[in-house]
Protein backbone atom coordinates (compact mmCIF):
# COMPACT_ATOMS: atom_id res chain seq x y z
CA UNK A 1 0.00 0.00 0.00
CA UNK A 2 1.24 3.25 -1.53
CA UNK A 3 0.78 7.29 0.10
CA UNK A 4 -1.06 7.47 -3.03
CA UNK A 5 -3.68 4.67 -3.12
CA UNK A 6 -7.32 5.01 -3.17
CA UNK A 7 -10.30 2.95 -3.06
CA UNK A 8 -12.93 3.47 -6.37
CA UNK A 9 -16.04 1.54 -5.41
CA UNK A 10 -13.75 -1.52 -4.33
CA UNK A 11 -11.25 -1.15 -7.07
CA UNK A 12 -7.77 -0.12 -5.43
CA UNK A 13 -5.98 2.65 -7.83
CA UNK A 14 -2.20 3.42 -7.30
CA UNK A 15 -2.91 6.87 -7.83
CA UNK A 16 -6.50 8.68 -7.44
CA UNK A 17 -5.44 10.32 -11.01
CA UNK A 18 -7.82 9.37 -13.67
CA UNK A 19 -7.82 11.22 -17.57
CA UNK A 20 -11.27 12.57 -18.10
CA UNK A 21 -13.02 11.53 -21.28
CA UNK A 22 -12.62 12.97 -24.50
CA UNK A 23 -9.18 14.14 -23.19
CA UNK A 24 -7.45 10.90 -23.71
CA UNK A 25 -8.99 9.25 -26.36
CA UNK A 26 -8.38 5.54 -25.87
CA UNK A 27 -4.55 6.02 -24.22
CA UNK A 28 -2.60 5.21 -27.03
CA UNK A 29 -1.58 8.85 -28.18
CA UNK A 30 -0.64 9.70 -24.72
CA UNK A 31 1.14 5.84 -24.35
CA UNK A 32 3.71 6.98 -27.52
CA UNK A 33 4.97 9.43 -25.10
CA UNK A 34 5.17 7.88 -21.60
CA UNK A 35 4.09 4.54 -19.84
CA UNK A 36 0.73 5.46 -19.11
CA UNK A 37 0.30 2.37 -16.10
CA UNK A 38 1.16 4.83 -13.76
CA UNK A 39 -1.95 6.23 -14.21
CA UNK A 40 -4.66 4.80 -11.06
CA UNK A 41 -6.84 4.12 -14.20
CA UNK A 42 -8.32 6.39 -17.58
CA UNK A 43 -11.84 7.67 -18.87
CA UNK A 44 -11.71 6.48 -22.41
CA UNK A 45 -13.60 8.27 -24.68
CA UNK A 46 -17.14 8.72 -24.48
CA UNK A 47 -19.12 5.88 -26.35
CA UNK A 48 -22.52 5.89 -27.85
CA UNK A 49 -24.65 2.69 -29.81
CA UNK A 50 -24.39 4.13 -32.79
CA UNK A 51 -21.10 6.05 -34.51
CA UNK A 52 -21.34 9.76 -34.13
CA UNK A 53 -19.16 12.37 -36.44
CA UNK A 54 -19.54 14.88 -33.96
CA UNK A 55 -20.44 18.59 -34.35
CA UNK A 56 -19.57 20.96 -37.78
CA UNK A 57 -15.75 23.11 -37.50
CA UNK A 58 -14.89 24.84 -35.40
CA UNK A 59 -15.22 22.85 -32.38
CA UNK A 60 -12.70 24.92 -29.97
CA UNK A 61 -12.53 28.06 -29.17
CA UNK A 62 -9.36 29.73 -26.33
CA UNK A 63 -10.87 30.82 -22.99
CA UNK A 64 -9.29 33.21 -19.83
CA UNK A 65 -7.69 30.06 -18.43
CA UNK A 66 -9.67 27.60 -20.14
CA UNK A 67 -10.85 26.32 -23.18
CA UNK A 68 -14.57 25.66 -25.25
CA UNK A 69 -15.38 22.58 -26.51
CA UNK A 70 -18.59 21.28 -28.71
CA UNK A 71 -16.92 18.26 -30.15
CA UNK A 72 -20.56 16.57 -29.80
CA UNK A 73 -19.51 12.95 -28.92
CA UNK A 74 -17.84 12.15 -31.73
CA UNK A 75 -16.69 8.06 -31.66
CA UNK A 76 -16.83 4.87 -33.57
CA UNK A 77 -20.04 3.67 -32.33
CA UNK A 78 -20.16 0.25 -29.65
CA UNK A 79 -19.66 -2.27 -31.97
CA UNK A 80 -16.15 -0.44 -33.58
CA UNK A 81 -15.23 0.74 -30.20
CA UNK A 82 -15.38 -3.10 -28.75
CA UNK A 83 -13.78 -4.80 -32.19
CA UNK A 84 -10.69 -1.99 -33.14
CA UNK A 85 -10.25 0.09 -30.31
CA UNK A 86 -10.34 -2.00 -27.32
CA UNK A 87 -7.64 -4.69 -28.42
CA UNK A 88 -5.66 -1.88 -28.99
CA UNK A 89 -6.07 0.13 -25.89
CA UNK A 90 -4.99 -3.24 -24.07
CA UNK A 91 -2.22 -3.58 -25.77
CA UNK A 92 -0.82 -0.24 -23.96
CA UNK A 93 -2.58 -0.49 -20.29
CA UNK A 94 -2.91 -3.30 -18.32
CA UNK A 95 -4.95 -2.46 -15.63
CA UNK A 96 -9.09 -2.20 -15.09
CA UNK A 97 -9.81 1.02 -17.54
CA UNK A 98 -13.25 3.51 -17.12
CA UNK A 99 -15.63 3.06 -20.11
CA UNK A 100 -17.28 6.25 -20.81
CA UNK A 101 -21.16 5.77 -22.14
CA UNK A 102 -23.54 8.50 -23.53
CA UNK A 103 -26.87 8.13 -24.63
CA UNK A 104 -30.09 9.65 -26.67
CA UNK A 105 -32.66 7.62 -24.48
CA UNK A 106 -32.10 5.22 -21.30
CA UNK A 107 -32.29 2.33 -23.75
CA UNK A 108 -29.24 3.48 -25.59
CA UNK A 109 -27.06 3.99 -22.63
CA UNK A 110 -28.27 0.17 -21.14
CA UNK A 111 -27.64 -1.41 -24.59
CA UNK A 112 -24.28 0.27 -24.93
CA UNK A 113 -23.76 -0.68 -21.08
CA UNK A 114 -24.78 -4.24 -21.55
CA UNK A 115 -22.74 -4.55 -24.97
CA UNK A 116 -19.61 -3.22 -23.20
CA UNK A 117 -20.03 -4.99 -19.73
CA UNK A 118 -18.55 -8.50 -21.39
CA UNK A 119 -15.16 -6.56 -21.69
CA UNK A 120 -13.28 -7.88 -18.83
CA UNK A 121 -10.78 -4.92 -18.85
CA UNK A 122 -13.54 -2.36 -18.09
CA UNK A 123 -13.26 -1.78 -14.74
CA UNK A 124 -16.22 0.87 -14.10
CA UNK A 125 -18.89 2.75 -16.44
CA UNK A 126 -18.75 6.57 -16.23
CA UNK A 127 -22.17 7.23 -17.39
CA UNK A 128 -22.09 10.58 -18.77
CA UNK A 129 -25.65 12.22 -18.56
CA UNK A 130 -24.28 15.66 -18.76
CA UNK A 131 -22.62 16.44 -22.37
CA UNK A 132 -24.23 20.06 -23.10
CA UNK A 133 -22.89 19.54 -27.13
CA UNK A 134 -25.36 17.20 -28.69
CA UNK A 135 -29.02 18.05 -29.28
CA UNK A 136 -32.25 15.47 -27.39
CA UNK A 137 -29.36 13.74 -24.95
CA UNK A 138 -26.74 14.52 -23.25
CA UNK A 139 -27.18 17.27 -20.49
CA UNK A 140 -31.06 16.46 -20.62
CA UNK A 141 -30.50 13.88 -18.53
CA UNK A 142 -28.29 15.06 -16.43
CA UNK A 143 -30.89 18.27 -15.66
CA UNK A 144 -33.72 16.49 -14.13
CA UNK A 145 -33.61 13.98 -10.91
CA UNK A 146 -36.30 11.77 -12.08
CA UNK A 147 -34.66 11.29 -15.31
CA UNK A 148 -30.99 10.91 -14.26
CA UNK A 149 -32.24 8.52 -11.44
CA UNK A 150 -34.02 6.24 -14.34
CA UNK A 151 -30.54 5.91 -16.60
CA UNK A 152 -29.14 5.16 -13.52
CA UNK A 153 -31.38 2.07 -12.80
CA UNK A 154 -31.58 1.11 -16.48
CA UNK A 155 -27.79 0.82 -16.25
CA UNK A 156 -27.59 -1.04 -13.03
CA UNK A 157 -29.82 -3.60 -14.35
CA UNK A 158 -27.11 -4.80 -17.24
CA UNK A 159 -24.07 -4.53 -15.23
CA UNK A 160 -22.73 -5.61 -11.93
CA UNK A 161 -19.42 -3.24 -12.40
CA UNK A 162 -19.70 -0.21 -10.63
CA UNK A 163 -21.72 2.68 -12.07
CA UNK A 164 -20.71 6.30 -11.83
CA UNK A 165 -23.00 8.85 -12.87
CA UNK A 166 -21.29 11.97 -14.65
CA UNK A 167 -23.16 14.76 -13.42
CA UNK A 168 -23.43 18.61 -15.26
CA UNK A 169 -22.44 21.64 -13.63
CA UNK A 170 -25.68 23.68 -15.53
CA UNK A 171 -27.98 22.72 -12.68
CA UNK A 172 -29.73 25.04 -9.66
CA UNK A 173 -28.91 22.05 -7.25
CA UNK A 174 -26.19 19.73 -8.14
CA UNK A 175 -26.14 17.94 -4.75
CA UNK A 176 -30.00 17.29 -5.72
CA UNK A 177 -29.05 15.52 -9.08
CA UNK A 178 -26.52 13.38 -6.88
CA UNK A 179 -28.99 12.49 -4.36
CA UNK A 180 -31.23 11.12 -6.83
CA UNK A 181 -28.42 8.75 -8.94
CA UNK A 182 -27.80 7.69 -5.29
CA UNK A 183 -31.19 6.37 -4.46
CA UNK A 184 -31.32 4.86 -7.39
CA UNK A 185 -28.43 2.57 -6.91
CA UNK A 186 -25.81 4.98 -8.15
CA UNK A 187 -21.87 3.16 -6.98
CA UNK A 188 -20.33 6.86 -7.24
CA UNK A 189 -20.63 9.69 -9.16
CA UNK A 190 -18.21 12.35 -11.13
CA UNK A 191 -18.29 15.96 -11.50
CA UNK A 192 -18.24 17.97 -12.98
CA UNK A 193 -18.64 18.33 -16.99
CA UNK A 194 -18.39 21.46 -18.78
CA UNK A 195 -20.13 24.62 -17.95
CA UNK A 196 -22.25 26.09 -20.83
CA UNK A 197 -20.26 28.73 -22.42
CA UNK A 198 -19.98 30.89 -25.25
CA UNK A 199 -17.84 32.83 -27.46
CA UNK A 200 -18.03 35.49 -30.49
CA UNK A 201 -15.61 36.37 -32.69
CA UNK A 202 -15.34 40.39 -32.84
CA UNK A 203 -14.57 39.74 -36.26
CA UNK A 204 -16.93 38.06 -37.28
CA UNK A 205 -19.38 39.35 -34.82
CA UNK A 206 -20.62 35.77 -35.00
CA UNK A 207 -20.05 32.88 -32.63
CA UNK A 208 -16.54 31.10 -32.98
CA UNK A 209 -18.06 27.67 -32.17
CA UNK A 210 -20.06 26.70 -35.04
CA UNK A 211 -22.65 24.26 -32.76
CA UNK A 212 -22.58 28.24 -31.01
CA UNK A 213 -22.37 26.99 -27.81
CA UNK A 214 -20.09 24.86 -26.07
CA UNK A 215 -18.36 23.33 -22.81
CA UNK A 216 -15.65 25.12 -20.64
CA UNK A 217 -13.47 23.53 -19.19
CA UNK A 218 -9.72 24.11 -17.32
CA UNK A 219 -8.26 26.11 -14.55
CA UNK A 220 -10.87 28.50 -14.97
CA UNK A 221 -13.77 25.95 -13.68
CA UNK A 222 -11.79 24.72 -10.47
CA UNK A 223 -13.03 26.59 -7.76
CA UNK A 224 -16.92 26.10 -9.04
CA UNK A 225 -15.68 22.13 -9.39
CA UNK A 226 -14.58 22.57 -5.88
CA UNK A 227 -17.52 24.45 -4.46
CA UNK A 228 -19.63 21.73 -6.21
CA UNK A 229 -18.10 18.38 -5.05
CA UNK A 230 -18.07 19.52 -1.68
CA UNK A 231 -21.70 20.50 -1.86
CA UNK A 232 -22.62 16.31 -3.58
CA UNK A 233 -19.78 15.08 -0.74
CA UNK A 234 -21.83 16.68 2.39
CA UNK A 235 -25.20 14.98 0.50
CA UNK A 236 -24.09 11.20 -0.55
CA UNK A 237 -22.93 8.69 1.33
CA UNK A 238 -21.36 7.74 -2.37
CA UNK A 239 -17.93 8.04 -3.52
CA UNK A 240 -17.14 11.28 -5.17
CA UNK A 241 -14.93 11.52 -8.20
CA UNK A 242 -13.40 15.19 -8.45
CA UNK A 243 -13.11 16.61 -11.87
CA UNK A 244 -12.75 20.00 -13.15
CA UNK A 245 -9.55 22.59 -14.09
CA UNK A 246 -7.06 20.46 -12.15
CA UNK A 247 -4.05 21.03 -13.70
CA UNK A 248 -1.21 19.76 -10.33
CA UNK A 249 -1.19 18.23 -7.31
CA UNK A 250 -2.06 21.17 -5.33
CA UNK A 251 -5.31 21.15 -7.27
CA UNK A 252 -5.85 17.14 -6.56
CA UNK A 253 -5.01 17.65 -2.66
CA UNK A 254 -7.58 20.71 -2.72
CA UNK A 255 -10.20 18.61 -4.70
CA UNK A 256 -10.01 15.19 -2.18
CA UNK A 257 -10.16 17.57 0.41
CA UNK A 258 -13.54 18.85 -0.81
CA UNK A 259 -15.07 15.95 -0.47
CA UNK A 260 -13.16 13.25 -3.91
CA UNK A 261 -12.54 9.79 -3.41
CA UNK A 262 -10.41 10.21 -6.66
CA UNK A 263 -9.96 12.74 -9.51
CA UNK A 264 -9.78 13.36 -13.17
CA UNK A 265 -7.43 15.59 -15.07
CA UNK A 266 -9.18 16.58 -18.33
CA UNK A 267 -8.23 19.78 -20.47
CA UNK A 268 -4.38 19.88 -18.63
CA UNK A 269 -3.68 17.01 -20.71
CA UNK A 270 -4.17 18.68 -24.42
CA UNK A 271 -2.68 21.98 -23.21
CA UNK A 272 0.41 19.27 -21.92
CA UNK A 273 0.29 16.12 -22.95
CA UNK A 274 2.51 14.73 -20.39
CA UNK A 275 0.54 16.35 -17.26
CA UNK A 276 -1.29 13.61 -15.57
CA UNK A 277 2.13 11.90 -15.60
CA UNK A 278 3.67 15.34 -13.81
CA UNK A 279 0.87 15.48 -11.46
CA UNK A 280 1.69 11.90 -9.82
CA UNK A 281 5.12 12.44 -10.08
CA UNK A 282 4.36 15.68 -8.21
CA UNK A 283 2.44 14.25 -5.23
CA UNK A 284 4.63 12.97 -3.06
CA UNK A 285 6.54 16.47 -2.30
CA UNK A 286 3.48 18.42 -2.55
CA UNK A 287 1.96 15.86 0.19
CA UNK A 288 5.20 16.57 2.73
CA UNK A 289 4.57 20.19 1.90
CA UNK A 290 1.21 19.66 3.70
CA UNK A 291 2.20 16.91 6.61
CA UNK A 292 -0.37 14.60 4.65
CA UNK A 293 0.98 11.35 5.30
CA UNK A 294 -1.48 9.14 3.19
CA UNK A 295 -3.71 10.95 0.59
CA UNK A 296 -6.79 8.86 1.40
CA UNK A 297 -6.82 10.17 5.19
CA UNK A 298 -7.55 13.44 3.21
CA UNK A 299 -10.99 12.68 1.91
CA UNK A 300 -13.83 15.17 2.52
CA UNK A 301 -11.31 16.45 5.25
CA UNK A 302 -12.81 20.19 4.78
CA UNK A 303 -16.46 18.96 5.01
CA UNK B 1 5.36 13.91 -31.16
CA UNK B 2 8.29 15.37 -29.01
CA UNK B 3 8.34 17.88 -26.25
CA UNK B 4 10.89 20.33 -26.73
CA UNK B 5 12.68 24.11 -25.24
CA UNK B 6 12.90 26.01 -28.30
CA UNK B 7 14.86 29.46 -28.09
CA UNK B 8 13.79 32.38 -30.29
CA UNK B 9 17.12 33.68 -32.18
CA UNK B 10 15.08 36.03 -34.61
CA UNK B 11 11.78 37.25 -35.17
CA UNK B 12 10.52 39.49 -37.72
CA UNK B 13 8.27 41.31 -40.22
CA UNK B 14 8.52 39.70 -43.93
CA UNK B 15 5.19 41.55 -44.85
CA UNK B 16 1.79 43.04 -43.94
CA UNK B 17 0.87 41.41 -40.33
CA UNK B 18 3.07 38.41 -41.32
CA UNK B 19 6.30 37.36 -39.22
CA UNK B 20 9.12 35.26 -39.16
CA UNK B 21 10.68 33.51 -36.07
CA UNK B 22 13.43 31.23 -36.23
CA UNK B 23 14.10 29.28 -33.52
CA UNK B 24 16.82 27.31 -32.13
CA UNK B 25 16.01 23.47 -30.64
CA UNK B 26 15.69 20.04 -31.05
CA UNK B 27 14.63 19.35 -34.14
CA UNK B 28 14.67 15.92 -34.61
CA UNK B 29 10.73 14.82 -34.04
CA UNK B 30 10.17 16.48 -37.81
CA UNK B 31 10.56 14.08 -40.56
CA UNK B 32 8.79 15.17 -43.19
CA UNK B 33 7.67 18.95 -45.10
CA UNK B 34 4.07 20.03 -43.78
CA UNK B 35 4.03 18.78 -39.96
CA UNK B 36 3.35 21.56 -37.79
CA UNK B 37 4.50 22.07 -34.20
CA UNK B 38 2.03 23.26 -31.74
CA UNK B 39 3.31 26.63 -29.23
CA UNK B 40 2.92 26.95 -25.92
CA UNK B 41 2.28 30.85 -25.18
CA UNK B 42 2.56 32.57 -21.74
CA UNK B 43 -1.26 33.54 -20.48
CA UNK B 44 -2.77 31.60 -23.41
CA UNK B 45 -4.37 28.47 -22.31
CA UNK B 46 -4.30 26.58 -25.83
CA UNK B 47 -1.16 26.10 -27.71
CA UNK B 48 -0.92 27.57 -31.43
CA UNK B 49 -0.43 25.16 -34.11
CA UNK B 50 2.32 26.78 -37.11
CA UNK B 51 3.07 24.76 -40.18
CA UNK B 52 6.88 24.54 -39.74
CA UNK B 53 8.19 26.11 -43.20
CA UNK B 54 11.65 25.01 -42.46
CA UNK B 55 13.66 23.03 -40.18
CA UNK B 56 16.94 21.28 -40.35
CA UNK B 57 20.23 21.50 -39.20
CA UNK B 58 21.81 25.04 -39.97
CA UNK B 59 24.27 27.99 -38.43
CA UNK B 60 23.54 29.98 -35.40
CA UNK B 61 22.82 33.39 -37.25
CA UNK B 62 25.22 36.73 -36.46
CA UNK B 63 24.03 38.42 -33.22
CA UNK B 64 23.01 36.31 -31.05
CA UNK B 65 24.72 34.17 -28.28
CA UNK B 66 26.39 31.03 -30.57
CA UNK B 67 26.63 32.94 -33.81
CA UNK B 68 28.39 30.81 -36.03
CA UNK B 69 28.00 27.55 -34.40
CA UNK B 70 25.96 24.57 -35.60
CA UNK B 71 22.87 24.60 -34.57
CA UNK B 72 19.01 22.77 -35.72
CA UNK B 73 16.38 25.44 -36.27
CA UNK B 74 12.86 25.55 -36.86
CA UNK B 75 11.42 28.36 -39.38
CA UNK B 76 7.99 29.35 -38.80
CA UNK B 77 6.05 31.94 -40.60
CA UNK B 78 2.76 33.56 -39.22
CA UNK B 79 -0.10 36.18 -39.82
CA UNK B 80 -1.08 37.86 -36.43
CA UNK B 81 -5.12 36.97 -36.81
CA UNK B 82 -5.83 36.92 -33.02
CA UNK B 83 -4.24 36.79 -29.40
CA UNK B 84 -1.98 33.97 -29.96
CA UNK B 85 -0.11 35.43 -33.10
CA UNK B 86 -0.16 38.78 -31.64
CA UNK B 87 1.37 37.77 -28.58
CA UNK B 88 4.33 35.67 -30.95
CA UNK B 89 5.30 38.87 -32.86
CA UNK B 90 5.92 40.47 -29.37
CA UNK B 91 8.39 37.80 -28.24
CA UNK B 92 12.22 39.03 -28.27
CA UNK B 93 15.07 36.83 -29.25
CA UNK B 94 16.50 34.78 -26.60
CA UNK B 95 12.90 33.75 -25.25
CA UNK B 96 12.57 30.24 -24.39
CA UNK B 97 9.31 28.12 -25.82
CA UNK B 98 8.05 24.90 -25.09
CA UNK B 99 6.72 23.35 -28.18
CA UNK B 100 4.88 20.37 -29.19
CA UNK B 101 7.51 19.73 -32.39
CA UNK B 102 6.89 16.60 -35.48
CA UNK B 103 2.55 16.82 -35.43
CA UNK B 104 0.89 15.65 -38.07
CA UNK B 105 1.47 13.61 -41.32
CA UNK B 106 3.00 15.87 -43.56
CA UNK B 107 3.24 16.03 -47.56
CA UNK B 108 4.61 13.02 -49.32
CA UNK B 109 6.93 13.63 -51.77
CA UNK B 110 7.15 10.42 -53.01
CA UNK B 111 4.00 11.18 -55.05
CA UNK B 112 5.30 14.28 -57.09
CA UNK B 113 6.20 13.22 -60.41
CA UNK B 114 8.63 15.19 -62.57
CA UNK B 115 6.60 18.24 -62.32
CA UNK B 116 5.17 18.57 -59.07
CA UNK B 117 2.67 22.01 -58.64
CA UNK B 118 3.06 24.23 -54.92
CA UNK B 119 0.07 25.73 -54.33
CA UNK B 120 -0.27 28.24 -51.54
CA UNK B 121 -2.61 30.56 -50.48
CA UNK B 122 -1.50 33.27 -47.80
CA UNK B 123 -0.25 31.81 -44.96
CA UNK B 124 -0.75 28.51 -46.13
CA UNK B 125 2.76 29.32 -48.46
CA UNK B 126 4.96 28.27 -45.52
CA UNK B 127 4.56 24.72 -45.46
CA UNK B 128 5.17 24.57 -49.37
CA UNK B 129 8.55 25.86 -48.42
CA UNK B 130 10.04 22.83 -46.85
CA UNK B 131 8.95 20.81 -49.00
CA UNK B 132 10.13 22.70 -52.22
CA UNK B 133 13.60 22.87 -50.86
CA UNK B 134 13.28 18.89 -50.65
CA UNK B 135 11.70 18.59 -54.35
CA UNK B 136 14.10 20.87 -55.89
CA UNK B 137 17.22 19.23 -54.18
CA UNK B 138 15.54 15.76 -56.07
CA UNK B 139 15.71 17.26 -58.99
CA UNK B 140 12.02 18.08 -59.68
CA UNK B 141 11.00 20.75 -62.21
CA UNK B 142 8.88 22.47 -59.28
CA UNK B 143 6.29 25.22 -60.10
CA UNK B 144 4.93 27.29 -57.64
CA UNK B 145 1.89 29.79 -57.51
CA UNK B 146 1.62 31.96 -54.40
CA UNK B 147 -1.54 33.70 -53.66
CA UNK B 148 -1.72 36.37 -51.80
CA UNK B 149 -4.42 39.21 -50.80
CA UNK B 150 -2.93 42.16 -51.43
CA UNK B 151 1.18 43.25 -52.34
CA UNK B 152 1.71 44.24 -49.22
CA UNK B 153 1.05 40.57 -47.79
CA UNK B 154 2.59 39.18 -50.35
CA UNK B 155 6.30 37.27 -49.18
CA UNK B 156 8.71 34.90 -50.22
CA UNK B 157 8.36 35.14 -54.14
CA UNK B 158 12.05 35.41 -53.82
CA UNK B 159 12.42 32.21 -51.75
CA UNK B 160 11.26 29.98 -53.94
CA UNK B 161 12.94 31.51 -57.00
CA UNK B 162 16.66 31.24 -55.52
CA UNK B 163 15.55 27.52 -54.59
CA UNK B 164 14.50 26.78 -58.49
CA UNK B 165 10.75 26.83 -58.77
CA UNK B 166 9.30 28.57 -61.01
CA UNK B 167 7.06 31.11 -59.61
CA UNK B 168 3.71 32.88 -60.16
CA UNK B 169 1.92 35.13 -57.45
CA UNK B 170 -1.45 36.23 -57.74
CA UNK B 171 -2.94 38.54 -55.83
CA UNK B 172 -6.68 38.96 -55.51
CA UNK B 173 -6.74 42.97 -55.87
CA UNK B 174 -4.07 42.79 -58.75
CA UNK B 175 -1.88 44.91 -57.07
CA UNK B 176 1.20 42.44 -58.00
CA UNK B 177 1.76 39.33 -60.34
CA UNK B 178 -1.41 37.66 -61.83
CA UNK B 179 -4.74 39.45 -60.70
CA UNK B 180 -7.23 37.13 -59.00
CA UNK B 181 -6.91 33.61 -57.51
CA UNK B 182 -4.39 31.23 -57.70
CA UNK B 183 -6.69 28.97 -59.81
CA UNK B 184 -6.05 31.74 -62.17
CA UNK B 185 -2.68 31.75 -62.50
CA UNK B 186 -2.38 27.40 -62.74
CA UNK B 187 0.41 26.00 -65.16
CA UNK B 188 -1.16 24.11 -68.03
CA UNK B 189 1.14 20.53 -67.10
CA UNK B 190 2.06 19.60 -63.56
CA UNK B 191 2.13 15.73 -61.96
CA UNK B 192 0.78 16.25 -58.98
CA UNK B 193 -0.23 19.31 -56.49
CA UNK B 194 0.78 19.98 -53.36
CA UNK B 195 -1.60 23.17 -51.77
CA UNK B 196 -2.27 24.64 -48.67
CA UNK B 197 -4.54 28.02 -48.01
CA UNK B 198 -7.76 28.93 -47.04
CA UNK B 199 -10.84 26.42 -47.88
CA UNK B 200 -12.61 27.89 -50.78
CA UNK B 201 -9.06 27.73 -52.51
CA UNK B 202 -8.55 24.28 -51.51
CA UNK B 203 -12.08 23.40 -52.47
CA UNK B 204 -11.70 25.44 -56.02
CA UNK B 205 -7.99 23.60 -56.46
CA UNK B 206 -9.60 19.34 -55.57
CA UNK B 207 -12.66 20.39 -57.92
CA UNK B 208 -10.32 21.82 -61.22
CA UNK B 209 -6.88 20.78 -60.54
CA UNK B 210 -5.77 18.46 -63.83
CA UNK B 211 -4.43 15.83 -61.36
CA UNK B 212 -4.14 13.72 -58.17
CA UNK B 213 -2.79 15.78 -55.43
CA UNK B 214 -2.48 16.25 -51.77
CA UNK B 215 -4.36 19.13 -49.57
CA UNK B 216 -3.52 20.63 -46.00
CA UNK B 217 -5.87 21.63 -44.15
CA UNK B 218 -5.81 24.56 -41.20
CA UNK B 219 -8.31 24.19 -38.48
CA UNK B 220 -8.75 25.50 -34.70
CA UNK B 221 -7.49 22.72 -32.37
CA UNK B 222 -7.44 21.70 -29.28
CA UNK B 223 -4.42 19.44 -28.59
CA UNK B 224 -3.00 19.03 -31.53
CA UNK B 225 -1.62 15.12 -31.35
CA UNK B 226 -5.20 13.54 -31.71
CA UNK B 227 -6.79 13.31 -28.27
CA UNK B 228 -9.72 15.41 -28.28
CA UNK B 229 -11.28 15.19 -31.38
CA UNK B 230 -11.52 18.92 -31.32
CA UNK B 231 -10.76 19.35 -35.45
CA UNK B 232 -12.24 16.34 -37.15
CA UNK B 233 -13.19 16.66 -40.87
CA UNK B 234 -15.19 14.49 -42.68
CA UNK B 235 -13.66 12.80 -45.42
CA UNK B 236 -14.17 9.74 -48.30
CA UNK B 237 -13.02 7.67 -45.47
CA UNK B 238 -15.04 8.80 -42.41
CA UNK B 239 -14.32 11.67 -39.82
CA UNK B 240 -10.44 12.42 -39.97
CA UNK B 241 -8.59 14.08 -37.09
CA UNK B 242 -6.98 17.11 -39.04
CA UNK B 243 -4.16 17.58 -36.91
CA UNK B 244 -3.39 13.53 -36.50
CA UNK B 245 -4.27 12.00 -39.55
CA UNK B 246 -3.98 15.10 -41.56
CA UNK B 247 -3.35 18.21 -41.87
CA UNK B 248 -2.85 16.22 -45.62
CA UNK B 249 -4.92 14.79 -47.50
CA UNK B 250 -5.48 13.44 -50.42
CA UNK B 251 -7.61 14.80 -53.03
CA UNK B 252 -9.47 11.69 -53.49
CA UNK B 253 -10.52 11.66 -49.61
CA UNK B 254 -11.58 14.99 -49.18
CA UNK B 255 -15.62 15.98 -48.82
CA UNK B 256 -17.09 19.12 -49.38
CA UNK B 257 -20.35 20.18 -48.50
CA UNK B 258 -22.50 22.82 -49.41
Amino acid sequence: MGRLNVDLCGIELANPVIPASGTFGYGYEFAELYDINCLGTFSFKGTTKEPRPGNPLPRIAEAPSGMLNAVGLQNPGVEAVLREELPKLKNVFHKPVMANVSGFSADDYAYTVSRLDEEPQIGWFEINVSCPNVHGGGMSFGTDPKAAADVTRRVKAVTKKPVIMKLSPNVTDIAEIAKACEDAGADAVSLINTLLAMRISLRTGRPILANTTGGLSGPAVFPVAVRMVYQVAKAVTIPVVGIGGIDSAEAVIEMMMAGASAVEVGAANLVDPFASKRIIEDLPAAMDNYGIRELKDIIGGAL
Amino acid sequence: MQEKTFTIVANEPIARDTFRMVLAGDTSGITRPGQFVNVAIDGLFLRRPISVSDSGPGTCPKGVPGAGLPMDFLTLIYKVVGKGTAAMAEMESDTELNILTGLGNGFDASRAGDRPLLVGGGVGVPPLYKLAKELTAAGKRVSAVLGFNTAQEAFYEKEFRTLGCDVTVATADGSYGVRGFVTDALPETYSYFYACGPLPMLRALSETAASDGELSFAERMGCGFGACMGCTMMTKNGPKRICKDGPVFRKEETVWED
